[in-house]
């Protein structure tokens, strides 16, 4: 049998799969709510456990704001990626780079309330139960956020540059799956800290 | 033609300064080549598992033995166990995807080649930091320990009360690594098999090593994050003085358990599809027919990989739980084996009536079929919580699961080196070193895994240092040893065949066992590019087709 010449007879003429970047990032999203829930059932397992204070009741305040802003970014993001389908790169940026802007603004949200949680309160990882369980899982979530940031900016800079176009779209989709994806585990974690773990 | 391009092919390595070649190794992106790296560095710690166990059944061999001192003793179980899962079971199962997946489904590469080799480095990685703390676990002050916590590692035993010096974090830090690893080659798998298949070939034209590759994968991902979820929180506990696992601060021991066989117990399923997978391309081409029952197979793989997901607390009905705890894990448990003995059905299925040819890899496979069947049956004898209560961490369970990983999965493994060998090398390996090798694994495994059984019913503990005489294990444990060196020695003559065929043995061709699957139809190894243009299918037997153009199966489908 010969290499260079095919052996078998060309088949169908439409042969559409899926965009391996798209399977990719989902694969990852499977990978990585599988560790949130493991982070997420430790919470839940461990409310009211702690044998020292302080609690949740006591010293958790809800971030709303900061939440509108992380679940606004996920708006901004999709509009972004839309008009970058549309080739009006001008709109891309700037909304791109609010983006930016209210996921920093988030993260910022979250070093503010540690930082009273720390200094007011003392409450560190090491202080009991509540310490160790919230700050793994909200501190896993920023990580997230934090990298997510990171690819953001990259993709701002090379926008920045003049090297974005409408032939990178599809792989600033699968980035605004991950910044979706951070969001959405934002949600639950929100629901379980500040709504049903207090 | 095959053998031109092998001949070009190896007067380009002569040529080149060994450096470039091994650069060339180091800096690979090819599916091929880091497949091969992925089963060397495999192999080479299946040596040092391999040598771990025999310290163990030394030291086992006779009562009142002061072969290893008992710390020496705790290492070596702990470390055996750690190994054989993680950097042999592990990375050989994915060399084989990584080297067949593409070539099976018509793809040129993975679907990340990067990515893979950021996989495959890893995984190397994490198996360098675990043999580091030989010299590194207490520090680099001369005192080296190695992890001594068992391959579960419950706690409190990780706390730094019980486990100081660095010994456990290097244990922790190199599995977490390498799960990192497997989570990467799994995306790309699963990517590869949906995003990269060639023309005409369609999710059920696809041989059935891709399909249960795909299943395993996917498993992968959400059984390998839990362990790496459970990692990073025993580094909390050790590093900022966390409290996940420390009981004296309210936190939990059983939750380890929970969140350690939530991975563990899928694990072994992630460890024994893709032997599946094996099996179900090396019988169908040895009893020349096709495979029995092909949809049954793929929904039998799905089903016992989300009824696995909910098996895991059968490890721990000797720790107390709830009777509906107990019931509901009995019975699940007990639900995995009907999937699994479907596919043994199957297999056998595809062996009637067919033309056996009992070559030495369909030897493997039937030796499978055979001791798979027994680590089945003593599995769901374990699964009964009351029986799991007299024999639960006994040399039964020992048995019983090393029937399942090496009467299993070695044996699986076995028969796709001596099926895959011609096309990795373009060499055949020796059929008749392969027929000693065969018999005498056959002999050495049930020597000394029949046995183990019976230690353990007369209440043998696991993990113990050493015993005392008279209670009627003396005999059985030297037997047991005896076994193990039988095994030894069946695993050099494989080794010697491995090298000695790589130079000596008879030259492979395109298609030495007339089979009917994508990778055949290359040259023996295959070029870099696999596919110089890209094959388009028409049934599940595309070589059948080509060969037989006047009865294909595509006139069937």
């Amino acid at each position: 049998m010969s290499v260079i010449i095919n052996p078998f007879p060309e088949t169908q003429a439409a042969w559409e799969l899926p965009y391996r970047g798209k399977v990719g990032m989902a694969c990852l999203i499977i990978a990585e709510s599988a560790i949130f829930t493991i982070f997420v059932v430790a919470y839940l397992f461990y409310l009211g456990k702690s044998l020292t204070g302080p609690t949740p009741r006591e010293v958790l305040e809800t971030p709303i704001f900061y939440t509108i802003c992380l679940l606004s970014s996920s708006l901004t993001i999709h509009l972004a990626s839309r008009f970058l389908d549309r080739d009006k790169r001008g709109a891309f940026l700037s909304v791109w780079f609010l983006t930016i802007v209210l996921g920093g603004l988030f993260l910022f949200g979250t070093g503010q309330e540690w930082h009273r949680l720390i200094y007011e309160h003392g409450l560190t990882i090491s202080t009991n139960l509540f310490g160790t369980t919230y700050y793994s899982l909200v501190g896993l979530h920023a990580f997230h956020v934090t990298v997510g940031l990171l690819m953001l900016i990259i993709v701002l800079l090379f926008g920045l540059a003049g090297r974005i176009g409408r032939e990178h779209s599809a792989r600033v989709e699968v980035l605004s799956m991950y910044w979706h994806f951070v969001d959405a585990v934002w949600v639950v974690v929100f629901t379980v800290v500040y709504v049903f773990g207090r | 033609m095959s053998s031109e391009v092998m001949a070009i092919h190896s007067a380009g390595a002569a040529s080149r300064p060994w450096v470039e070649t091994l650069h060339e190794w180091v800096t690979t992106v090819d599916h091929k080549r880091l497949g091969i790296l992925y089963i060397l560095f495999a192999l080479f710690f299946l040596v040092i598992g391999g040598i771990e166990a025999m310290i163990i059944r030394i030291q086992l061999m006779r009562p009142h033995s002061h072969f290893v001192s008992p710390q020496v003793f705790n290492r070596m179980f702990t470390m055996h166990g750690t190994t054989m899962i993680f950097f042999v079971a592990m990375p050989i199962l994915f060399g084989f995807a990584n080297y067949l997946v593409p070539l099976m489904i018509g793809a040129r590469d993975m679907a990340f080649p990067r990515l893979n080799a950021f996989s495959f480095w890893l995984t190397a990685l994490g198996g360098f930091l675990l043999y580091f703390s030989f010299v590194g676990g207490s520090g680099l002050y001369g005192a080296g320990t190695v992890p001594d916590v068992g391959w579960w590692a419950y706690a409190p035993l990780t706390s730094r009360a019980f486990s100081p010096g660095h010994s456990t974090d290097y244990w922790t830090i190199a599995l977490l690594v390498s799960g990192f690893g497997s989570i990467g080659t799994s995306i790309n798998i699963i990517a590869t098999i949906l995003s990269m298949r060639c023309p005409g070939m369609t999710m059920s034209r696809m041989p059935l090593l891709a399909w249960l590759n795909l299943v395993m994968s996917g498993m992968v991902l959400i059984t390998i994050t839990p362990l790496s979820a459970a990692q990073i929180m025993l580094c909390v506990d050790r590093y900022l003085g966390g409290h996940f696992f420390d009981t004296q601060a309210g936190g939990s021991a059983a939750i380890w358990m929970h969140f350690f066989w939530i991975f563990g117990h899928p694990e072994v399923y992630i460890l024994i599809i893709p032997c599946f997978a094996f099996l179900s391309e090396i019988i169908p081409v040895f009893s020349r027919k096709p495979i029995f029952g092909y949809p049954v197979m793929v929904g039998a793989t799905v089903c016992i990989a989300f009824v696995s997901l909910s098996v895991w607390a059968h490890h721990m009905y000797t720790i107390g739980m709830s009777s509906y705890s107990n019931a509901f894990f009995t019975i699940t448990t007990m639900a995995v084996g009907v999937p699994t003995g479907i596919k043994i059905f199957n297999w056998l299925g595809t062996m009637w009536g067919g033309k056996i040819h009992f070559k030495v890899p369909m030897l493997f496979c039937i030796g499978f079929l055979f001791q798979f069947l027994i680590a089945g049956l003593t599995g769901i004898m374990l699964a009964v919580a009351p029986f799991d209560w007299q024999l639960g961490n006994s040399y039964f369970v020992v048995a019983h699961f090393h029937y399942v990983i090496v009467g299993g999965i070695l044996f699986a493994l076995f028969a796709a080196f001596y099926y895959w060998y011609p096309k990795i090398t373009g060499r055949m390996l020796s059929e008749s070193l392969g027929k000693v090798h065969f018999w005498l694994f056959v002999i050495g495994f049930h020597f000394t895994f029949d046995l183990m059984h019976i230690p353990g019913v007369l209440g043998m503990p696991r993990r113990i240092y050493t015993f005392e005489p008279g209670r009627g294990w003396d005999t059985l444990n030297l037997l047991i040893t005896f076994g193990a060196l039988i095994q030894c020695i069946a695993i050099l003559v494989f080794v010697a065949n491995l090298v000695f065929s790589y130079f000596k043995g008879p030259k492979a061709g395109n298609d030495p066992w007339d089979a009917w699957t994508l990778e055949w139809s290359v040259s023996s190894p295959p070029p870099a590019y696999n596919f110089a243009s890209i094959p388009g299918v028409n049934s599940r037997r595309p070589l059948w087709d080509l060969k037989h153009p006047e009865d294909p199966d595509s006139r069937y489908e």
